[in-house]
């Protein structure tokens, strides 16, 4: 395998690294129905039959192993009180009336309908503001172009702690703690992570695509929505998946500015107070809960898992 | 990650091959461009048109804060406060280490590093493991990826809260270790075993690094591993010699991550000292039990947004941001020479 352009002089290892991630996916989708290699390279023999069953062995293991936090949320919502948090792993008798007594004694419709909003309009505000900035950055020739993209790496790198507390000044003295705006606003407009990954998707089509359009007088909004927009619409999926995941999960920023009021709590900040409240004892509410907050993202992953899978391996930026 | 080298990449596709129909013409990086495509600069205004929404993003939301908390680190600026705000020089830089805060500002920059140096190696090996684990299966393959992968999606909070539950001192697992006979720790409520007990958690969080290896362990040419094993060698020798000099792009690029990410290591630690706590505040409930998890975010937490004290937290995190910029140029410059390219050597 390798790449019909070599890479140019002064190559440094992002560079190196990069082309080797994305050629790893490549690759990996090519050659996923093919033996693996220890297939291709050792005839079968008794040790290699034996060693197979050893790998599955200790695969088999560590799958139960990850899967039991998930068990315990699954099965914990359906336990008594008094049942929970004991080793009783299987809940006797099942009782359905945590999910009513959680969402009674706690604002989790209004955390969702918060959370929902701040990931659906957020992950559509990257998507859109992404859009424009990738093509800017990838398609239109400027002179300070690839300086601006450092730019957008090194934006990457700012850790949230640093951002927050100058911007919650910001944000109280334009009444805006409390509200959802300080976590979408930022997200309609820029998006290091968004548009670095975008970017890479939009370099996957042909310079000659775009310039025959341009030939046949099409404008820049013309090349965008009908020939680049069209031809990356998996990597426009993919930024908006990661994104309204990242802000389904996010902690930090909602923490921050919701403040103490639960007009702008999120899921993530209702469930820790929850954990904290006069129920910190009662984990069957708390996983209740933590299932309803659970089952939207992975419903989501199992439907889209290629796509995650494979955003990741292009960056692997995003935790 | 930044580099400049990224952006001489800009041509290279996701997928190697170009469109089918296309003539097989240069490849579209080769500097000297053909004579007919349009070489010519875009109009200013329509640059500045498509980057507008970056413009005011990046100024509004990177540019501004990151100047802001460099002059609130110089003065006495508190939000909330109404006393008239001046310059103090370096002196909340002295009261970090002088200050009411010097005893849990030194814990906090303790406990990082002792993050940093077990959590990462940890991540790192244990990512090779499971890919190289995964890697060796043909058609189950993708069923535990997805099921190793799946954690990562979780949300932190209900992840952190399911492991409290886990780990509780009556729970599941001290009942499994009782059954063999090994008598379980307290783990998140005994100070010697929180971090432990943390990184095992993270562990169990960092789906994406497994996929990352799992791309680049397939990437490693086959050629290499057919050459080794004809000159005899075994699997252990194949994967320190053939494996780890091909990956180490991958690695080094994993490791800066994770280090820049466990610098900002906050929420897990976060719900993991408050939760079980009812009616206390959370301020005195960070980094319990003792301190153990008081981690260097959740200073800059406490300061900014319990104590309100802007101009502490702001030197904290002007701290923070210059060690993760000097860790990006180190990033940088570092790759340059250790790394294996292949057909280099």
């Amino acid at each position: 395998m390798s790449l019909p352009h070599d890479a140019p002089k002064g190559t440094s290892l992002t560079d190196a690294t990069f082309r080797q991630l994305t050629r790893g996916t490549a690759y990996q989708l090519a050659t996923a129905n093919e033996t693996p290699l220890d297939q291709m390279t050792r005839k079968p023999t008794v040790r290699r039959i034996l060693m197979g069953v050893a790998d599955h062995a200790v695969a088999i293991v560590l799958s139960v192993a990850v899967l039991l936090p998930f068990a315990i949320v699954f099965l914990t919502a359906f336990m008594t009180q008094a049942q929970s948090g004991t080793s009783n792993l299987w809940p006797s008798p099942w009782i359905w009336t945590n999910f009513r007594d959680a969402l009674k004694a706690f604002p989790l419709w209004h955390n969702l309908a918060n959370t929902v909003i701040y990931a659906a309009v957020g992950s559509l505000g990257i998507m859109i503001s992404s859009i424009f900035t990738a093509y800017g950055l990838s398609r239109l020739k400027w002179r300070i172009r690839d300086w601006v993209f450092v730019v957008v790496l090194a934006a990457m790198m700012i850790p949230p702690q640093v951002t927050t507390l100058p911007l919650y000044v910001l944000y109280a003295k334009l009444h805006m703690t409390g509200t959802l705006w300080p976590l979408i606003l930022p997200n309609l407009f820029f998006d290091a992570y968004s548009v670095f990954l975008l970017r890479q998707f939009f370099f996957t089509v042909p310079t000659e695509m775009t310039e025959a359009a341009r030939l046949d007088g099409a404008g820049e909004m013309g090349i965008l929505f009908r020939v680049i927009v069209p031809l990356t619409k998996p990597g426009i999926a993919a930024i908006g998946l990661f994104s309204f995941m990242y802000n389904w999960n996010d902690f930090y920023t909602p923490l921050v500015y919701s403040g103490q009021s639960t007009a702008a709590q999120t899921l993530s900040v209702g469930l820790s107070l929850m954990a904290t409240s006069q129920h910190q004892q009662a984990y069957q509410m708390q996983m209740a809960a933590s299932l309803m907050f659970l089952v939207p993202v992975i419903i989501i992953f199992f439907l889209a898992q290629k796509v995650f899978v494979e955003g990741i391996s292009i960056t692997g930026v995003k935790g | 990650m930044s580099s400049q080298a990224i952006t001489d990449a800009s041509g290279a596709p996701l997928a190697p091959q170009s469109a089918p129909d296309l003539p097989d013409t240069e490849p579209t990086t080769t500097p000297p461009r053909p004579k007919h495509r349009s070489v010519t600069k875009t109009r200013w205004y329509i640059v500045v048109g498509f980057m507008s929404p970056f413009i005011i993003g990046f100024a509004l939301f990177v540019l501004y804060p990151v100047v802001m908390v460099f002059y609130y680190s110089f003065t006495n600026f508190k939000q909330g406060s109404l006393l008239p705000v001046h310059f103090v020089g370096f002196q909340n830089y002295v009261t970090l280490l002088t200050g009411s805060a010097s005893q849990t500002f030194l814990i906090s920059i303790k406990n990082t590093l002792w993050m940093v140096v077990v959590l990462v190696p940890a991540e790192t090996i244990w990512a090779i493991l499971t890919a190289t684990l995964i890697n060796s299966f043909k058609r189950s393959a993708k069923v535990y990826r997805t099921i190793l992968f799946l954690p990562a999606m979780a949300p932190v909070v209900a992840g952190t809260l399911s492991w409290i539950i886990m780990m509780n001192p009556a729970g599941p697992v001290n009942q499994f270790l009782a059954r063999i006979g090994i008598h379980g720790p307290l783990w998140f409520g005994d100070p010697n075993w929180t971090k432990p007990t943390l990184v095992m958690m993270t562990l169990w969080m960092i789906g994406n690094m497994m996929v990352i290896f799992s791309a680049a362990l397939l990437d490693v040419p086959r050629s290499l591993y057919e050459a080794a094993e004809m000159d005899g060698a075994g699997v252990i020798q194949r994967f320190f010699s053939v494996t780890l000099p091909s990956i180490t792009p991958v690695i080094f690029f994993a490791v800066v991550t994770e280090v820049i990410y466990t610098f900002q290591y906050f929420t897990q630690a976060y719900v993991v000292s408050t939760a079980g706590h009812a009616n206390l505040q959370s301020s005195t409930l960070l980094g319990y039990p003792q301190n153990s998890l008081f981690f260097y975010t959740t200073g800059i937490y406490q300061q900014g947004f319990n104590f309100f004290k802007t101009n502490t937290a702001s030197a904290m995190a002007v701290l923070m941001f210059i060690v993760i910029f000097l860790i990006t140029l180190v990033f940088i410059r570092g790759s340059r020479n250790i790394i294996y390219y292949e057909g280099s050597a």
